[in-house]
């Protein structure tokens, strides 16, 4: 670790000063090891109103500081968005998840390999030094969304959760004014900038997530497959809620993480599973549109498989096919 | 007195005549609560006023030579004292009873992550910021790093009994297939470290290992000191399997640096150092044949295998060191290649042979018993060999039948079903099974057992990786002398001590346990002598002497202090007979017929590894092995850059061994009730690592069994398993 100042935030204007550091639980491996190494850490922990989850609008306000261990297990987010808490849940550790908070997990940065050795190049890390990934070993990296400057996968559960829900990131800027980004629209494909992941710019503050109105009536899942049962990255995921009218499908949120540099979606395959009748064959056609426009690292071409096969095993528990009380189902999630 | 004791004939079952009644139960290990509180001292707790920090720097290049070392690039940092190079450093840890120095590789880059210089500054911190941005300039050599790619590769002679050529040929059922499995990390919980501090011209260094006798002997070559100078102190150690059994790159640095500057230096290994430079288990390609009769009678057994190791290294992984002695056949051959590569080197990690060669043997024998239409469990009974068959010895103790009969009983094999037949929701549910063997050995060792009053001291260089030695020596002890196992201390790790085999290859137990067995039996003639009766007719018990119609309390009896020292070591007995701990390992799994994931829902291990001094301590190492089996089955895999052989899962959230969620709530051990007389004169085999030998083949085995196919590449992770389902 580089020595660094430490500032502790008591209003928004100090953001500006620096790295900000929230539970830490990401930014401190990376410092360590010195992929980030910032010459101030503002420290938000103390700022106010960031710390509640609130009703709000019908849905509800989670503040960047609150923790992923409350949201998870807020009784208002079981009820009404049972795929968040899902979802994170099927995150890191519990000791983790009581540190991390809700704007940090959003932040978390790509668990590329490459990008964590300072010995390798990479775009993410030292813009333009090259990335090293290609050619290297690849079975974390992205299918979707990547750039040939960069194949990084974004990693985190929560935000593919929150992307499904179509979620907003309130963002407040150093003058205090806020405004509201939808999940969708707040992460940046890497293009010839890997480095820059989100729109924030600088003095911005992720200030809170917005979760519109529960979606009433629906089947949630977060579908996550990983190397071990538990406290592993995901190889790939699915967040989805699936409203049935008998046989048919009235209406689907999805969305696949670990596959792209942010929560990925793809409206068509919504729009071929909606008004129809839940099916394998149907799903089965729909995973087939999930093609990668261009080709993956050879080590992630098991993840086009890996991606469509979940999708099929999430969607036939979200409509009844699949009895959901099969063996071990719930320790899948845990 | 010195008692040299040389196993040459069969022992009688000494112990179990004995009155105090503590072996085998399962006593609390009496160094727990200090390691739950936290007042067990590990290597590097043990700070002293005056010490200073050092940290590894690593090479990043492959091969060539460090030109220079610019250590104007980190002078500025405030708090650094230093950056160390040494002619004398090593390159990678001593393998296993090296006893003298690994590679010392002077500016030479012999792999990417090897620790080429240590930087010493007044606190942890500085040190590791210099150590990451010091500018190194380096000359570069091209160097393969697979061993697809390797140019030195080297096949050895064929080991065979009978004619395997003619055996397969004249087989009528057949089983060729070739396997792969990953490299390993032991993936110890503490990091790899050491303090040294020097003082008139002698070292004196407490260091994270499992060997002492041997790592003192590697240290005083390294630094090209006499023996005599160097004490080594290693009382606790937070696990090992292998990764500490030579003397480390962290040691041998911290004893350099020590000596130039003249403070005690702390070197402690960054978690990605573990991973770049302590020797790994070498990934392998296995060819296992397997040709039988219809009747289902092997008459042939083939197993071919394919490691890696640095160059300067001589360890291979002894792939086939189980598949040599499990089952009988006309014909049997073994052939290992080794593929030099420039990459972290390769050595001992839990049971080094069997833990990968028993994955690839046991699941080509399920697929001969499915190809013969034989019951698995009955095919391994009905091909289990008269005598060892390669040479012929006879088996010195054997209850694998008995452990495959018992474990299949318990475990209800008789309603496996045929493959692919049950099911749950979308989850394919199969049962396996895989024979365990691991060879087992006696290794010089000698201890030294003190009586004063009811109250004992056990005093050996032995050490403790979390195994239990402090609670089984104190327990043989006790039951020798007649105490309560709380009147007797156990002093360990520390090369002032009596030498003994130290921790590894599973026979630390075996070999410093009969050591203090032997001392204790001398004390208890002196003890016969003191109180005027026949050795053979002393009784002692809750510290009284009994024997010819005579008694006293050993506190009026030793009133002043009886001191014996022995020595064990393997005899005749060796060459007479082939001993092995033996088990049989059933598993059950669900495998998820749309995501390929893999989840193990019991295990059961029928075990038979002689006599077991404690019960809980055993339990617990064969249930530590066996969530190993699930790890190299499903999770376990180091992986590299084919580019330049850098270690790429350089941490614990990289590299994946298993979680709670993996492990099944019902992880069943059964010890089967056995004695090895020829083994040693406790009767005892090692333990450590039978529990994972055969483990993760069962975990294999019922993958099959549960849908039908089979994956030849392990860890057998989602993508592996989807690959085996859709071909
Ligand atoms: C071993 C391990 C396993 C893990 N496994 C998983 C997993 O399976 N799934 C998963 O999703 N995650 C996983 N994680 C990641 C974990 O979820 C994140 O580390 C955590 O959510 C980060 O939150 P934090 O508050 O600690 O962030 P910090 O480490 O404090 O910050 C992370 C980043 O966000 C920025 N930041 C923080 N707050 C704000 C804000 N309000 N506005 C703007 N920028 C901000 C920081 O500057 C920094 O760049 C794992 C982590 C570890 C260490
Ligand atoms: S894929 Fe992205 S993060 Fe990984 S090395 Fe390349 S540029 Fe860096």
């Amino acid at each position: 670790m580089k020595p660094f100042d430490y500032i502790r935030a008591g209003e928004i204007e100090d953001v500006a000063g620096g790295q900000i550091i929230a539970g830490g639980t990401n930014l401190l491996d990376l410092m360590k090891i010195q992929v980030v190494a910032p010459d101030a850490l503002v420290d938000i922990t103390r700022l106010d109103g960031l710390s509640d989850i609130a009703e709000h609008e019908g849905g509800l306000r989670i503040g960047a500081l609150v923790t992923n261990t409350t949201v998870a297990n807020d009784a208002r987010v079981r009820e009404g968005w049972p795929l968040l808490s899902r979802a994170i849940l099927a995150g890191a550790s519990a000791q983790i998840r009581n540190k991390a908070t809700t704007g940090g997990n959003l932040l978390q940065r790509t668990r590329c390999p490459y990008f964590y050795d300072t010995s390798q190049a990479c775009n993410k890390r030292a813009p333009g030094s090259g990335c090293a990934a290609m050619g290297g070993a690849g079975r974390m990296l992205a299918i979707f969304g990547t750039s040939e400057h960069c194949l990084a996968a974004h990693p985190s559960d929560m935000a593919v959760a929150m992307a499904a829900l179509e979620a907003e990131v309130e963002i407040t800027n150093a003058s205090g004014e806020t405004r509201c980004v939808p999940m969708n629209d707040f992460y940046r494909g890497p293009a010839d900038r890997p480095d820059v992941e989100t729109v924030l710019g600088d003095g911005d503050l992720v200030t809170a997530v917005i979760l519109p109105t529960p979606r009433a009536g629906e089947r949630q899942t977060y579908r996550k497959v990983r190397d071990r049962a538990s406290y592993a990255f995901a190889l790939v995921s699915v967040a989805g809620s699936v409203r049935m009218e008998g046989d048919t499908i009235k209406d689907v949120a999805l969305a696949y993480g670990s596959v792209a540099p942010h929560p990925w979606m793809d409206q068509k395959v919504v729009e071929m599973l909606e008004g129809e009748t839940a099916s394998n064959e149907l799903f089965q056609r729909a995973a087939k549109t999930l093609v990668p426009e261009t080709a993956p690292h050879p080590d992630t071409e098991y993840k086009i498989t890996l991606l469509r096969r979940t999708f099929i095993a999430a969607m036939r528990q979200l409509t009844g096919l699949a009895d959901s009380a099969g063996t071990d189902i719930s320790r899948a999630h845990s | 007195m010195k008692d040299h004791f040389t196993m040459d004939a069969p022992q009688p079952r000494l112990l179990d005549e004995m009155k105090q009644g503590v072996i085998g139960t399962p006593m609390d290990r009496p160094d727990g609560p200090q390691k739950v509180s936290g007042t067990a001292g590990y290597a590097a707790d043990h700070t002293t006023e005056n010490m200073v920090h050092g940290v590894l720097v690593r090479a990043t290049i492959t091969r060539g030579r460090v030109r220079q070392i610019d250590k104007s690039s980190v002078e500025a940092i405030d708090g650094v004292i230093d950056v160390i190079t040494d002619a004398r450093m090593i390159r990678n840890p001593a393998q296993g009873m090296a006893g003298s120095a690994p590679v010392q590789p002077g500016d030479a880059v012999h792999y990417h992550g090897q620790p080429i210089a240590v930087v010493v500054a007044e606190t942890f911190e500085a040190a590791r910021d210099a150590a990451q941005r010091l500018a190194v300039h380096y000359e570069t050599e091209e160097a393969a790093v697979t061993p697809e790619t390797s140019t030195d590769v080297e096949t050895g002679e064929p080991e065979t009994a009978g004619d395997f050529e003619a055996a397969w040929s004249g087989s009528e059922v057949t089983v060729d297939k070739t396997y792969t499995t990953g490299a390993h990390a032991a993936a110890a919980m503490e990091p790899h470290a050491a303090i040294a501090e020097w003082k008139d011209g002698a070292v004196t260094l407490r260091s994270a290992l499992q060997m002492v006798r041997f790592n003192k002997k590697e240290l005083a070559d390294t630094l090209g000191i006499d023996p005599s100078n160097v004490r080594i102190l290693a009382p606790f150690i937070g696990g090992g399997f292998g990764s500490k059994l030579g003397l480390g790159p962290e040691a041998a640095a911290a004893a350099i640096a020590a000596e130039k500057l003249g403070r005690p230096v702390r070197v402690v290994m960054t978690r990605q150092n573990v991973f770049d430079t302590v020797l790994r288990r070498s990934e392998t390609s296995q060819r296992v044949r397997f040709g039988a009769t219809k009747a289902g009678k092997i008459t042939a057994i083939a197993h071919d295998d394919r490691v890696s190791n640095i160059d300067g290294e001589g360890f291979a992984e002894p792939v086939t060191q189980a598949s040599q002695f499990l089952y009988g056949a006309d014909g049997l051959s073994f052939t290992q290649t080794l593929a030099r590569i420039a990459t972290t080197p390769a050595g001992s990690v839990r049971a080094p042979g069997e833990a990968v060669g028993m994955l690839a043997f046991e699941a080509a024998l399920d697929e001969l018993a499915e190809k013969l239409g034989i019951d698995p469990v009955q095919l391994r009974l009905d091909n289990l060999p008269e005598t060892h068959p390669m040479d012929g010895r006879p088996y010195s103790a054997r209850r694998l039948a008995d452990c495959l009969k018992d474990g299949a009983e318990r475990f209800g094999w008789a309603d496996r079903g045929a493959p692919g037949s049950r099911r749950e929701g979308d989850w394919q549910i199969g049962m396996g099974v895989a024979s365990a063997a691991r060879a087992n050995m006696l290794i010089k060792s000698s201890s030294r057992v003190r009586l004063t009053g009811n109250r004992a001291i056990v005093e050996t260089d032995m050490t403790d990786i979390g195994t239990g030695t402090y609670a089984i020596l104190a327990q043989i002890a006790a039951e020798a002398l007649g105490l309560d196992p709380s009147h007797v201390e156990v002093r360990l790790g520390d090369s002032d001590l009596p030498g003994a085999s130290g921790s590894g290859g599973s026979f630390g137990a075996n070999s410093a346990g009969s050591a203090t067995f032997l001392a204790a039996k001398k004390i208890r003639a002196r003890i016969a002598e003191a109180l005027g009766c026949a050795e053979d007719s002393l009784t002692l018990q809750n510290g009284l002497a009994r024997g010819d119609n005579r008694e006293a309390a050993l506190t009026d009896l030793v009133t002043e202090e009886f001191l014996e020292e022995a020595t064990v070591k393997a005899g005749k007995t060796s060459e007479s007979h082939f001993s092995s701990g033996f088990g049989a390992h059933f598993a059950e799994v669900a495998v998820h017929e749309w995501t390929g994931e893999v989840r193990v829902r019991r295990m059961l291990g029928v075990m038979s590894m002689g006599r077991i001094l404690n019960e809980k301590t055993a339990r617990s190492q064969a249930i530590g092995g066996m969530i190993w089996g699930i790890g190299s089955a499903l999770t376990e895999e180091m992986q590299s850059d084919p580019r330049d052989g850098h270690v790429v899962t350089r941490d614990l959230a990289n590299y994946h061994v298993p979680a709670h969620a993996d492990v099944p709530g019902q992880m069943q051990v059964v010890f089967l009730e056995e004695r090895d007389d020829y083994a040693n004169p406790i009767q005892t085999k090692g333990i450590g690592e039978l529990g994972i030998s055969g483990a993760g083949g069962a975990i294999l085995n019922a993958i099959a069994h549960a849908t039908g196919r089979r994956v030849y590449d392990y860890p057998a992770t989602p993508d592996r398993v989807l690959a085996a389902l859709d071909a």
